[in-house]
């Protein structure tokens, strides 16, 4: 194709990513260098009947004019990054100098607001990811060695955690699990534990969140497993066979080999998406004991309190280098792969 | 294979039944638990006594006279106007999924017929693009769009989500348009067609279960929406999505959870019907990336 011609078919398609997703980018990091202005002070000569005084007033109508002349706010360098809500360098260094064990150092990191997102967000991509890959690869077999006239009505209802609106899942076990729905008070009498509620234990929700996790994810895991299992080659199997190996040496030795591009393809789409996990924190209202980096971008911009762009630009740009950090290596396995077919 | 499964011993097969038994219980059990519980008053869906009054519906014979109520759907749809966010989310649906497949059809043809160095380093960013977080774009909007004046209006949304979803359904129709045959387009050309006729005339005809199959992806990107919609549009405009998180935080406090679960049911629906008609072209859409990209 002309490089011309190339250029007009993509050029609407390449107009909206640059406009709406590399611009913004470029717009985060400059209003990740820039705070919200203080307000504008003044001195008034307040004259009651015991005389005046000099006093200090906040002067709304210069702090308004300040903010629609620059609405950025103003320059902050790299304040914002090491303040105490993102990097916390102070408070992660005085920490450091002042625990007796290392143990006592990580309390007090996990206190800081960016640091306790950042061990929620992780913990959940790391554990939720291979057992989205364990399960989905299970329920495949499973299915796949199902008699034909049950695989359908259970493909039917298997994509239904998955096609279902993150929010939306999350509320549906969210009241489930409710110490007065289904699912809590049936937890309740098998431990015997009258008060016993999700809600209230951090360790609980964690839990509830990576279930949650996996029960939206295997889907996706098991369907694109399930299609590679459909290409198997036969003749592999059946030559295993007469060679003699197992039934679990068959699936290790020829069917797992086969799928690893497939493994390769789930892990960098799961990476992505569960790093960037934020509805279900919505959704089970689980802010007090897990919040994730999403969520805390989320709330500076819509939590109530007015919209810090400075902060939320700040966060969204450490997201960002998390995401990077996290891709590179199955990115670069992607581009060698591709790499070697015609584009 | 018929022969290998019944090779299989009986322990294996039971234990596969079990398994896979267990799987279709979590996966489907949820939903209707939800849906049946919708027609229940608040008393027997979160019952303090016992759990089971949510399938017989005690409570719900004590305060209505019947065994099912549709009160919560009345409440949310009419009451609280849930109607009005059902119409957001269809005007808005339905515009990202035209407007991006429109874009997408163009965009990812030439890159599938381009075979030039620079298609390929444009796919590779926007496999980058595709792994940005959502709401660390959004932050990047929002204060250009309140200097702008084009916070809170249903276009703003679905330009936004447009382009969100650009990465993926380049990568999707491309894939789609490596398997039309290139001598197809090719041949019309040598007749005489110009790049765009030979697109318009022969390849617009066959292309459509790749552009359904892609449209179903906008189509549940859209819908299932959460950040974008919850940030930038303003409370008249909402969509169903935001407006059921909305209805939590209210809700709760006026003892009424009912409303959002008939919400909640209500938004599911159109999801179940959308599985149960394009099952097939949802698992090959899954899988096309996968096995043949």
């Amino acid at each position: 194709m002309k490089n011309r011609t190339f250029f007009w078919f993509i050029l609407p398609s390449l107009m909206t990513m640059i406009l709406f997703i590399a611009l913004p980018i470029g717009s985060i990091f400059i209003q990740s260098f820039h705070i919200e202005h203080g307000a504008v002070l003044k001195e008034v000569n307040n004259c009651g009947p015991f005389g005046c005084k000099l006093e200090v007033q906040v002067d709304v109508k210069a702090s308004e004019q300040l903010k629609n002349d620059k609405p950025l706010g103003k320059f902050n360098g790299f304040g914002t990054y090491t303040n105490r809500n993102h990097l916390a360098v102070n408070e992660v260094s005085e920490a450091w100098e002042k625990s007796p064990t290392f143990k006592d150092f990580l309390t007090k990191t996990y206190n800081l607001p960016f640091y306790r997102a950042l061990a929620f967000t992780l913990t959940y991509t790391f554990v939720v990811t291979p057992m989205v890959l364990l399960l989905g690869f299970g329920i495949a077999l499973g299915v796949n060695s199902l008699p034909k006239q049950f695989k359908g009505p259970t493909i039917f209802v298997s994509l239904l955690p998955m096609i279902v609106t993150p929010l939306i899942g999350s509320l549906i076990l969210f009241w489930m699990i409710d110490a007065e729905g289904i699912l809590g008070s049936m937890l309740q009498w098998f431990f015997e534990d009258p008060n016993l509620s999700l809600k209230a234990s951090p360790t609980l929700t964690w839990i509830m969140l990576i279930i949650y996790g996996i029960w939206h994810s295997a889907p996706f895991a098991f369907i694109v497993f399930y299609a590679g299992l459909q290409t198997v080659p036969m003749d592999t199997i059946e030559a295993a066979m007469i060679d003699g190996a197992s039934r679990w040496e068959r699936t290790r030795y020829v069917v797992l080999p086969h799928l690893v591009p497939l493994i390769v393809f789930i892990l960098l789409i799961q990476l992505m998406d569960n790093f960037r996990v934020f509805e279900p924190i919505v959704g089970f209202s689980a802010q007090a004991s897990a919040t994730s980096l999403s969520w805390i971008i989320f709330n500076d911009l819509a939590g109530g309190e007015g919209s810090f762009f400075g902060s939320a630009g700040a966060t969204s740009v450490l997201t960002i280098l998390g995401v990077a950090v996290l891709l590179i290596p199955v990115l670069i396995r992607t581009w060698r792969d591709f790499k070697g077919k015609v584009v | 294979m018929s022969e290998i499964i019944h090779r299989r011993p009986w322990s294996l097969n039971t234990l596969i039944f079990v398994f896979v038994f267990c799987w279709i219980i979590a996966a489907g059990f949820p939903f209707v638990w939800t849906m049946w519980g919708s027609f229940k008053v608040q008393g027997d869906f979160f019952s303090k006594a016992d759990w089971a009054y949510a399938i017989s519906g005690v409570r719900t014979q004590v305060e209505t006279g019947g065994a099912f109520t549709g009160d919560g759907y009345f409440g949310a749809w009419i009451t609280r106007s849930f109607w009005v966010a059902a119409l957001n989310t269809m005007i808005v649906v339905v515009s990202v999924v035209i407007i991006s497949l429109s874009l997408g059809t163009l965009g990812g043809y030439a890159l599938a017929r381009s075979g030039k160095k620079y298609a390929f380093y444009l796919l590779m960013l926007a496999l980058v693009f595709r792994a940005m977080p959502h709401i660390t774009l959004v932050s990047g909007y929002l204060l250009p769009f309140f200097e702008w004046n084009l916070w809170g209006h249903l276009p703003t949304a679905i330009i936004v989500m447009v382009a969100i979803n650009q990465p993926f359904t380049l990568w999707m129709l491309h894939s789609f348009f490596l398997n039309i045959p290139k001598d197809l387009d090719e041949s019309a050309m040598v007749d005489g067609c110009s790049r765009f006729q030979a697109f318009r005339h022969v390849i617009v005809p066959v292309m459509w279960p790749g552009v359904i199959t892609t449209g179903l992806f906008s189509f549940l990107l859209a819908y299932n929406d959460f950040t974008v919609t919850a940030t930038l549009l303003s409370q008249s405009n909402q969509t169903m999505v935001p407006k059921i998180a909305s209805f939590l935080g209210t809700t709760q406090t006026e003892g009424n959870v009912m409303f959002a679960v008939a919400a909640v049911v209500s938004a599911t629906a159109p999801l179940f019907v959308l599985v149960l008609f394009f099952q097939r072209q949802i698992v090959s859409g899954l899988t096309s990336g996968a096995v043949k990209g």
